[in-house]
């Protein structure tokens, strides 16, 4: 007797909420996919490649995902940091740093990418200070950093706040009881805890980066080889009406970010599996 | 001892139904909102209906009589709805959408209003006219798939080139109006800090030691390529060559912005560079939107003619009285006053008989090479800026 495919539920709906799962992500995210892939199969594989395949091209995708990973991973660091000084201290003005965090949704990335590159550029507040140090920051790979860590900073806060909110301080007291330091509390008793939670906050955050523009975009300085980002190659393949090339190169990025994301869903597997926990 | 509230005078609820009366027991049950001259409202059990729609209801110990709030809020759905339909009832004026470039703002803005008051002047119902502007390049790719511009007026005639692929309008669209179907021309010149503290006069001061120079990025600015293109020729009339020229030069840009007006923002407000390539018209509307202090133009001894082209989308015109209109409205540019408008606006037009001349004085005369000289830009645009061309070429790694 073979396993049935599906095991009926308990629980009441389950065609119909399954019906409307589908129908709403194969509108939202698959069929726009579908369509990236179905241009890129039209092209051909050796036409993808010869698009790819060079020297410009690796060196934007190359810059895209640098950049997003060191600013995700500065995401992971400042993002844990901030949500637990929100979530374990009393302080006031707690509540409007809280809603603070959200604004890099709120704010379209254009204003960010504006208002970031007026802040930045050699005549604007910081950027100033960094100029008489003689170091530029608007229009180098410093400036499309800063606009990653920008547009990623929510999500690492967002995913550990919740996971730091339900951790009982009797854990920690019970670790400090049985004699362990503050530091190894941190990292063998609270760190692990925090793992599986900041690890999402961290891909989420870097699969953001990768595809970020707006923003980007005004403070680049967008030169070829320097601070080209990926996107923007996609955006200028269109204005050459070359639907092929942007679709090879949006298909690279996906091929790569899909790489990347599984990379740390294993790690997270791993270390679900390794703390047994959450 | 028991209390009986219905004994206390002046206790209503208890009353509504105690209240003594004529009224049949049903007609008590029915609850009912009345408006009772006009501002004050009352709830209660009905009491009694009258011929002309009004209720009588019980409410305390009194009966009020007034009009069901029911009916009222028909009769006023009723009443918005004959005036919506009576505000649609006109004849639907005609409308117009020109999809422009991205310097062309003040421009357009001038024109319309002055072409939407000619057009009533000549005994027609005002136009409804839009205007939509973006980099030339991303313009004409929202028409291609499906933007319903009736007008095209766009920087570069390869842009329209493209719409022309789809079909919408016909291969020798640029032969339909006067000039190349331009009806405005400008060209690039040099926009550079007051005094000209680098000493920038001519296209071979610009890649000397030490000098910063903005444009945009040919692959996304239609007005950049126009700018690349002058340099090229600037070159190749100077006996250098213009491929080794146009990479010295581009290794002097620190910042590729997308478009035009994102240069001029680079330069003016962010205060980066020695020299900015603009359009003359750009770099006019510099100096008069941050005054005349701070920068200097520099009109350089060779420059390209830009013709930033006018077209009508035939495709995209539905009706006899739409056409009309598009028609009206492209020739309208070539009359005198609209030709005065372009001069206002820093172009360089063609008809000066209408425009101030001051504003025409304004340009110089400068060696000016066509973009016939490079084969037009069927042959250029591929030659330069495709995939591969002479601008993919000069950025090559170190």
């Amino acid at each position: 007797m073979g396993r049935p495919l599906l095991y009926r539920s308990p629980m009441p709906g389950l065609g119909l909420s399954m019906g409307i799962t589908l129908t709403m992500l194969s509108l939202i995210v698959l069929l726009p996919i579908g369509a990236l892939l179905l241009q890129g199969v039209s092209y051909g594989a050796e036409g993808i490649w010869a698009t790819v395949n060079r020297e410009r091209v690796w060196q934007a995708l190359f810059l895209s995902f640098r950049l997003s990973l060191f600013a995700a991973m500065f995401n992971l660091v400042l993002g844990v940091i901030l949500a637990w000084v929100l979530v374990r201290y009393r302080f006031p003005g707690r509540r409007i740093l809280d809603a603070a965090v959200d604004l890099p949704f709120a704010l379209p990335t254009a204003v960010a990418g504006i208002a970031l590159t007026a802040l930045y550029a050699p005549n604007g507040a910081f950027g100033a200070l960094f100029k008489d140090l003689g170091w530029r920051i608007a229009y180098t790979q410093w400036g499309i950093l800063i606009a990653l860590i920008f547009v990623g900073l929510p999500f690492v806060t967002r995913t550990v706040q919740p996971v730091i909110a339900e951790i009982e301080r009797e854990v920690e007291e019970a670790s400090a009881t049985l004699g362990a330091g503050r530091f190894h509390t941190l990292t063998r008793v609270v760190w692990p805890m925090l793992m599986p939670a900041a690890l999402t906050g961290f891909a989420l955050s870097l699969a953001r980066a990768v595809g970020e523009y707006g923003s980007v975009i005004f403070i680049a300085g967008n030169k070829p080889l320097v601070t080209e980002i990926a996107p923007l190659l996609i955006v200028i393949q269109l204005e050459e009406f070359s639907y092929d090339g942007a679709a090879a190169i949006g298909i690279a990025m996906l091929v790569i970010s899909f790489l990347m994301l599984l990379f740390i869903n294993l790690t997270q597997i791993w270390s679900r599996r390794r703390i047994g926990y959450v | 001892m028991i209390r009986h509230h219905h004994n206390v005078p002046g206790f209503a609820p208890f009353l509504f139904f105690a209240a003594p009366g004529r009224d049949t027991p049903e007609e008590k049950q029915m609850p009912a909102t009345i408006n009772t001259r006009r501002t004050v409202s009352a709830q209660g059990p009905a009491a009694g209906r009258h011929a002309d729609g009004g209720v009588t209801l019980l409410a305390a110990l009194r009966r009020l009589t007034g009009w069901p709030v029911s009916r009222l809020i028909r009769g006023t759905a009723a009443a918005l709805a004959l005036a919506a339909g009576g505000l649609a009832a006109p004849v639907q004026a005609e409308s117009l959408l020109n999809v422009s470039y991205d310097p062309t703002r003040e421009l357009y803005r001038e024109f319309n209003e002055a072409f939407a008051k000619y057009w009533v002047e000549q005994g027609n119902e005002a136009p409804v006219i839009e205007a939509s502007h973006g980099g030339s390049g991303a313009q004409a790719r929202a028409v291609v798939e499906g933007l319903d511009a009736q007008v095209l007026t766009l920087a570069l005639a390869g842009d329209i080139d493209r719409v022309a692929e789809t079909g919408k309008l016909p291969a020798d669209w640029q032969s339909k109006l006067p000039h190349n179907s331009s009806p405005y021309t400008s060209t690039i010149v040099f926009l550079v800090r007051e005094g000209n503290p680098k000493g920038i006069n001519d296209w071979g001061d610009l890649v000397q030691d030490g000098v910063e120079v903005i444009t945009p990025n040919p692959k996304t600015s239609g007005g950049a390529r126009w700018n690349y293109l002058a340099a090229w020729a600037w070159a190749e009339k100077n006996g250098q060559d213009p491929k080794a020229f146009v990479q010295e030069l581009f290794a002097h840009v620190p910042v590729l912005d997308t478009g035009a007006r994102g240069s001029t923002t680079t330069f003016v407000q962010r205060e980066i560079g020695d020299v900015l390539l603009a359009w003359e018209n750009e770099a006019h509307l510099a100096l008069k939107e941050l005054g005349e202090d701070g920068f200097d133009i520099v009109v350089p001894s060779v420059s390209i003619l830009a013709e930033p082209p006018v077209a009508l989308v035939e495709g995209n015109i539905k009706t006899d009285t739409q056409r009309e209109l598009a028609e009206a409205y492209l020739n309208y540019l070539y009359s005198p006053e609209g030709q005065a408008i372009a001069f206002r606006n820093f172009y360089r037009a063609w008809d000066a008989s209408a425009a101030n001349p001051e504003d025409v004085a304004r340009f110089p005369e400068l060696d000016l090479v066509t973009i016939e000289d490079f084969g037009g830009w069927a042959k250029a645009q591929p030659e330069h800026f495709g995939d591969g061309g002479t601008f993919d070429q000069i950025y090559v790694p170190k």
